[in-house]
């Protein structure tokens, strides 16, 4: 074994001398990845820290002056702004606890012999690959109050979805949900097929009831990969900007990037919104810390 | 005992079935109702019932397609003679196809942006796939310094939220006037996809036994030999899989699209909403552009099934 090894080096060094050294083919391989996202995705951030320290406004040719922390003060003093955070976290518990409902139900309904299982199980998986802007833009004739398929099968009337403005949030929410429960029942169906038959088994001599062996077996048993699923959902629902800015304009449901892409694009107050923007990177970068921590402790079981 | 046990499984075997038939209805039918307004008259769109039975018509698509104006009056039976079958399905709906002097058809923007989907989709999965499937293999393969940072360093990149990244990339575009180019949606969306790429990869690559590269190396092949004589067919699945999200996300993105592009370089998802205006937006012509627009996703889910829950956790959940 011992001697395989040496003579493999040895031969692989004498083919490398031949060719580029590994380490000349690592730095080829990996640093062009690093310097294309170090250009296109950090250094645009630190731009971007730059002008949150102005009052540039992209609209006018006025030069940026420098108002140091001015605008950080401003956003976190403004109670617009909290209520955007607000509506957001409101908008993520509902989202993500909807998806966690409907896609664990439906993947503990999808666990057993089913005909035709995996078509199935492809169907349902078809709304997350959709556009969520093309998409969310037919659901707004859904919701329709006058001729909407969803009043008139749920025999609602004329009941307002996407024009009150208490119902709006969670019409967007509702549409989030029928898009992205796919996910969680996706990993949920991974999980409960890894758990153990002998453990059911073992469940059913010892004449556990359904309950006992719900809580005791299947959900500690899924829980890690649940958990993988609600960490990133809820990072992505936090960052939802397309669904809600097509179907619904209403204040109530004015998310966090909403307020952020009209603050920069519509009323072009650059600065500012540098300043928001580094706000939000700031929660996104703390979540995403979580996730991969949690990733790699899934990992390693 | 037992025997009652079983039967009452079996009954709930088949309530559970039931159900999740229901919900697969349930969960279809906004997709069905997309498709199906696609070939319906434009007046059996909005009706209260809603139609659901309705002779099918190729005319939302003539529309998609064409620029059209309204008619004062029906056409004559000359003119209806002359016309070609697809300007026909319009006359019943008081319309004619708008023409040029020399009488070519006017294209609608739809086809335009459809194209410009395609490109954009296509060259920056292309970019992200090729360099995401080299660096992978650096990771996978070799000693890296502080791996774990520069992976997370990566996978960060594609957290971020697009608005945040827009705001500044949008400046400088405008200072080096990519704005509204096809070039710079396609490096933004390369370096979206960059990352993905390569935490995809590197989890097939790793699959892939090193043993395999060490007889090649031993057998006088280069590094670089092994690399693409060895390596990269035994990837071909990964790389594909790979290719197919990366194409999706990009084909779908439409924040980027939204503030970047307007006109030359716009792709469809920001022109498709664009088209419900004000007043009575005809429901059918939008169904007809989503329809279009989604059909190649639908295809290629069904040809991705099998990696779906690994290119959807990042790789994380390998099956």
């Amino acid at each position: 074994m011992a001697t395989t090894m040496i003579t493999t080096l040895d031969r692989s060094s004498r083919a490398a001398a031949r060719g580029l050294s590994d380490i000349s083919i690592r730095n080829l391989f990996i640093i062009p990845t690093i310097l294309f996202l170090i250009v296109f995705n950090i250094f645009p951030l630190i731009y971007s820290l730059g002008y949150s320290f102005t009052d540039f406004r992209a609209s006018t040719n006025a030069p940026a002056n420098f108002v140091g922390l001015q605008n950080y003060r401003d956003l976190l003093n403004d109670p617009y702004v909290w209520s955007n955070f607000a509506i957001t976290a409101k908008y993520v518990i509902i989202s993500v606890a909807g998806q966690l409902f409907v896609g664990f139900g439906v993947a503990m309904l999808l666990n057993r012999d089913i005909p035709l299982k995996g078509f199935i199980t492809t169907l349902l998986l078809l709304p997350m690959m959709l556009s969520m802007a093309v998409v969310g833009l037919f659901w707004k004739l859904l919701y329709d109050p006058s001729w909407g398929v969803i009043n008139y099968a749920l025999g609602l009337g004329n009941f307002e979805w996407l024009a009150d403005p208490r119902m709006a949030l969670y019409a967007v929410a509702l549409t989030d949900i029928w898009m992205w429960s796919p996910f969680v029942m996706l990993l949920s169906l991974a999980g409960l097929s890894a758990v153990p038959k002998h453990l059911y088994e073992a469940a059913a001599i010892d004449r556990a009831g359904p309950f006992y062996t719900f809580f005791r077996i299947t959900l500690p048993l899924v829980a890690p990969i649940l958990m993988i699923a609600v960490i990133f959902r809820t990072m992505e629902a936090f960052k939802t900007f397309d669904l809600a800015y097509i179907l619904t304009s209403q204040p109530t449901a004015e998310l966090i990037s909403i307020r952020l892409y009209k603050m920069a694009f519509q009323e072009w107050q650059t600065g500012r919104s540098c300043a928001m923007a580094y706000i939000v990177l700031i929660m996104v970068l703390a979540i995403t810390n979580i996730y991969v921590k949690y990733l790699n402790k899934v990992k390693e079981r | 005992m037992a025997a009652v046990r079983t039967s009452s499984e079996v009954t709930f075997n088949r309530i559970a079935i039931v159900v999740v038939l229901l919900v697969t209805i349930i969960f279809l039918a906004p997709i069905y109702w997309i498709a199906s307004t696609a070939f319906k008259p434009r007046n059996l769109a909005t009706t209260i019932p809603p139609t659901v039975v309705f002779q099918p018509e190729i005319s939302p698509f003539v529309k998609l397609f064409t620029k059209r104006s309204q008619m004062r009056n029906p056409p004559t039976p000359e003119e209806y003679a002359a016309a070609p079958w697809w300007e026909r399905v319009v006359f019943d709906g008081g319309e004619k196809i708008v023409r040029d002097g020399k009488g070519e058809v006017q294209w609608s923007g739809y086809p335009s942006r459809f194209m410009n989907s395609l490109i954009v989709a296509i060259t920056s999965t292309v970019l992200a796939v090729g360099m995401g499937t080299f660096t992978a293999y650096g990771f996978s393969r070799f000693r890296v310094k502080g791996e774990a940072d520069l992976l997370f360093f990566i996978l960060s990149t594609r957290m971020l939220p697009p608005v945040v990244v827009a705001i500044p990339m949008f400046l400088m575009y405008r200072a080096v006037g990519l704005n509204d180019s096809h070039l710079g949606l396609i490096i933004l969306y390369t370096a979206f996809n960059l990352s993905f790429s390569v935490w995809l990869m590197k989890g097939f690559i790793d699959e892939i036994p090193k043993e395999y590269e060490e007889a090649a190396l031993v057998d006088g092949y280069t590094r670089m030999e092994a690399f693409f004589k060895i390596v990269l067919p035994e990837a071909a699945t990964g790389i594909a899989a790979t290719a197919v999200f990366c194409f999706i996300t990009a084909w779908n993105e439409y924040a980027f699209a939204l503030i970047m592009t307007n006109r030359r370089a716009q792709t469809a998802p920001p022109f498709i909403p664009s088209q419900v205006g004000s007043g009575l937006p005809d429901w059918t012509v939008i169904a007809a552009g989503t329809f279009l627009f989604l059909l190649p996703v639908a295809i290629f889910t069904f040809l991705l099934r099998n990696h779906l829950l690994r290119g959807m956790s990042f790789g994380a959940i390998r099956k």
